[in-house]
């Protein structure tokens, strides 16, 4: 997995909230598509318009945006499907941190699996942070600190966000969470064991 | 200090504690849709990683496979190709495969307790959003991205942290009319679609007592559209009684040692959860959405209401819809029953009681897609698809369909679709479909009005 440090990118204010990720990626891409190519995909029913052109009202399309590599959003962000492909494409569009005031479960989880940081910021933050790129596209511009655990936003003040102790190692260090769980196979088969004893009917 | 239902069956899976509040927890059934194995097979087989317990593994077609009548599996040579994946890993690997026209074929969540394969207290995991549905049972139950599924496979564990606990309380009594699929449509519209992020949920109160599992099944599987990270629903008799004799669960001495031990999961009186929501169901009409999120919904009977932000704003432009008009009255082109929330035979029932004796609007397609073989095949030895048929609905085959779209069973463009499924995301339906959530009840009833109906005008 692709290590995560401390990343400075443009970065994108996208307000809508309860982005869902059949909005981020169609599930027909995510069938069909090979992983490396759904970054064309992503919010594709927001970013073209029907006749494939870009659309002006997505902000990503617009200016710098069109190099952003954080992403900020509103409440209940990835919200919907457990499709790990929308993780895929947003990472595919450049993507390697979104920020918002709360997360889909399943995609806040799937972000970890793939070297995206998700931060999790105060509502109000958010907004401010989203108003101050718009306001000045020309300094949208981010720092986020994994290893302080900040994000710097344009006017130099800093957010401090929470992130779980192993999510931050894996992520710093690009771990692989299969390699490290298969070193305690040991502990795996005793806890097999000891709960055939205890609850043979699961084991059919 | 006593234990949740979630915290019983969180601590009785812990393997290891990996320390800063992450632990390592056993998954004791792990399903598998024919995409999970086609996307997770390759990166198995690229690390040169086995699958550590084919036996813990159970696997189905739902997401790809046509629903048309006469179905042999995949509608385009994409999904085909996925078939073949399936049926190549499964076969290689010693995984149960229910294949089509095979007993125990279906939408994952409505199999899993159906064969007896998902039981009180078993933490159930699947690469699928609605696998929460299973909570029904009591199980701890939720949906998790490729890279995870890969994960299991290869050590039958998953690396987690804890969530918080939120018990929603739901008290009274449902009228004429009312479904479980309207008691949590109503919540969701109440607490919102992240209502409850970070939360798993404990389903409680006299109205979920009273609720038989299939319903149950109904309320847990939404508990997603809170944001939640799973939902569930404490065992009692009605779940001895459900899980009794079905396929794969345990018998005799067996069975009687495993309710001993279900017994002990109900959460203790003085246990204490994080949050408590509560909904009075007593007087609730049935729901319906207008929007594009499942907490955009409103009863039946009202009107809709002023976006209070832009997303709302965007939300009845995409719907075609004005804010302050009566939603009852909006012409339908397109009725699907079915999904993992809404395809059981008692879904089917209701909607049947609906139809039965009427006729679908003229302008209307309206499709029936029953939830797995057997609820087919116990709905064909009832005379519902009689009932269906008759009516002008069509009878088809099992799986995912037009819940998910991922088979291409779309509507068209701006064409509006009462659904008894559980999105009404942007483009779910197909690009530029405006699906209406209700229940199977309300579906049927728009099917024969040719719009949006008041299911209680339909009941003597």
């Amino acid at each position: 997995m692709e290590k995560f440090t401390t990343l400075t990118a443009i970065a994108a204010y996208y307000p809508r909230a309860n982005v869902d990720t059949d909005l981020i990626i169609r599930v027909e891409r995510c069938a069909k598509v090979e992983k490396g190519g759904l970054g064309k995909y992503a919010f594709e029913m927001a970013r073209f318009l029907p006749d494939g052109s870009d659309n002006p009202e997505f902000p990503l399309n617009n200016g710098p945006f069109r190099q952003a590599r954080i992403l900020v959003g509103n409440i209940n962000f990835g919200c919907g499907s457990s499709r790990e492909m929308a993780v895929w494409a947003i990472a595919g569009m450049g993507i390697r941190c979104v920020i918002a005031p709360s997360f889909g479960e399943i995609f806040f989880g799937n972000c970890f699996q793939n070297g995206l940081l998700p931060v999790i910021l105060p509502q109000a933050t958010v907004e401010k942070i989203g108003a101050a790129l718009e306001a000045d596209p020309a300094n949208a511009k981010l720092t986020v600190d994994l290893e302080r655990q900040v994000v710097v936003a344009p006017d130099k003040s800093e957010h401090a966000f929470a992130i779980e102790p192993l999510r931050k190692k894996a992520l710093l260090e690009g771990l692989d969470e299969i390699g490290l769980t298969r070193l305690r196979e040991a502990e795996i088969a005793a806890f097999q064991q000891k709960d055939r004893l205890k609850r043979p009917w699961v084991y059919v | 200090m006593g234990k949740t239902l979630f915290e019983k069956i969180w601590d009785e899976h812990v393997v290891a504690d990996l320390g800063g509040g992450a632990s390592l927890l056993h998954v004791d059934r792990h399903y598998l849709h024919e995409l999970c194995i086609s996307r997770g097979f390759p990166t198995l087989h690229e690390r040169g990683l086995p699958v550590r317990n084919p036996d813990l593994t159970f696997a189905t077609p739902d997401h790809v496979i046509s629903s048309a009548p006469g179905r042999t599996g995949g509608a385009f040579p994409w999904s085909i190709k996925v078939m073949d994946t399936m049926r190549i890993e499964t076969a290689k690997a010693g995984i149960r495969l229910f294949d089509i026209d095979q007993d125990g074929q279906g939408i994952l969540h409505v199999i899993g307790p159906e064969l007896g394969l998902t039981l009180p207290g078993t933490t159930v995991i699947c690469g699928d959003s609605h696998t929460c549905t299973n909570g029904a049972l009591g199980a701890l139950a939720f949906g998790i991205g490729i890279s995870e599924v890969v994960h299991i496979l290869a050590t039958q564990t998953i690396v987690q942290r804890k969530p918080k606990t939120m018990r929603a309380n739901l008290e009274g009594t449902m009228a004429r009319g009312v479904y479980s699929k309207d008691l949590i449509l109503a919540l969701i519209g109440k607490i919102g679609a992240a209502g409850g992020a970070g939360h798993a949920i404990e389903y409680a109160g006299s109205a979920v007592r009273a609720l038989d599992l299939e319903a149950r099944m109904t309320l847990c599987n939404l508990s997603i559209e809170l944001g939640s990270k799973t939902g569930m629903v404490a065992p009692d008799e009605k779940t001895y009684a459900y899980v009794k004799g079905r396929r794969f669960a345990p018998a005799g001495a067996q069975y009687d040692a495993a309710v001993a031990h279900w017994k002990t999961l109900a959460t203790d009186a003085d246990a204490k959860f994080d949050a408590e929501v509560s909904l009075q169901v007593s007087g609730l009409p049935p729901q319906i959405t207008w929007g594009t999120s499942p907490e955009d919904v409103i009863g039946v009977d009202g009107r809709i209401p002023e976006p209070g932000h832009v997303s709302k704003s965007d939300a009845l432009a995409y719907m075609g819809l004005k804010a302050g008009d009566r939603i009852a009255g909006t012409k339908v082109d397109r009725v699907f029953i079915g999904s993992c929330t809404n395809s059981r035979v008692s879904d089917l029932r209701i909607a049947a009681e609906v139809a039965r004796g009427r006729k679908v609007a003229k302008h209307v397609e309206a499709w029936i897609v029953p939830g797995s073989v057997g609820v087919k095949k116990e709905a064909e030895a009832e005379g519902l698809h009689e009932v269906f048929l008759a009516a002008g609905f069509q009878w088809r085959e099992p799986g995912c369909s037009m819940c998910v779209g991922v088979n291409e069973e779309w509507a068209a463009p701006k064409a509006r679709c009462v659904s008894t499924s559980n999105r009404n995301f942007v483009g779910r339906q197909g690009p530029e479909v405006r699906t209406h959530l209700a229940s199977p009840a309300m579906a049927a009833a728009a099917a024969i009005a040719g719009e949006i109906a008041d299911v209680r005008q339909f009941m003597s």
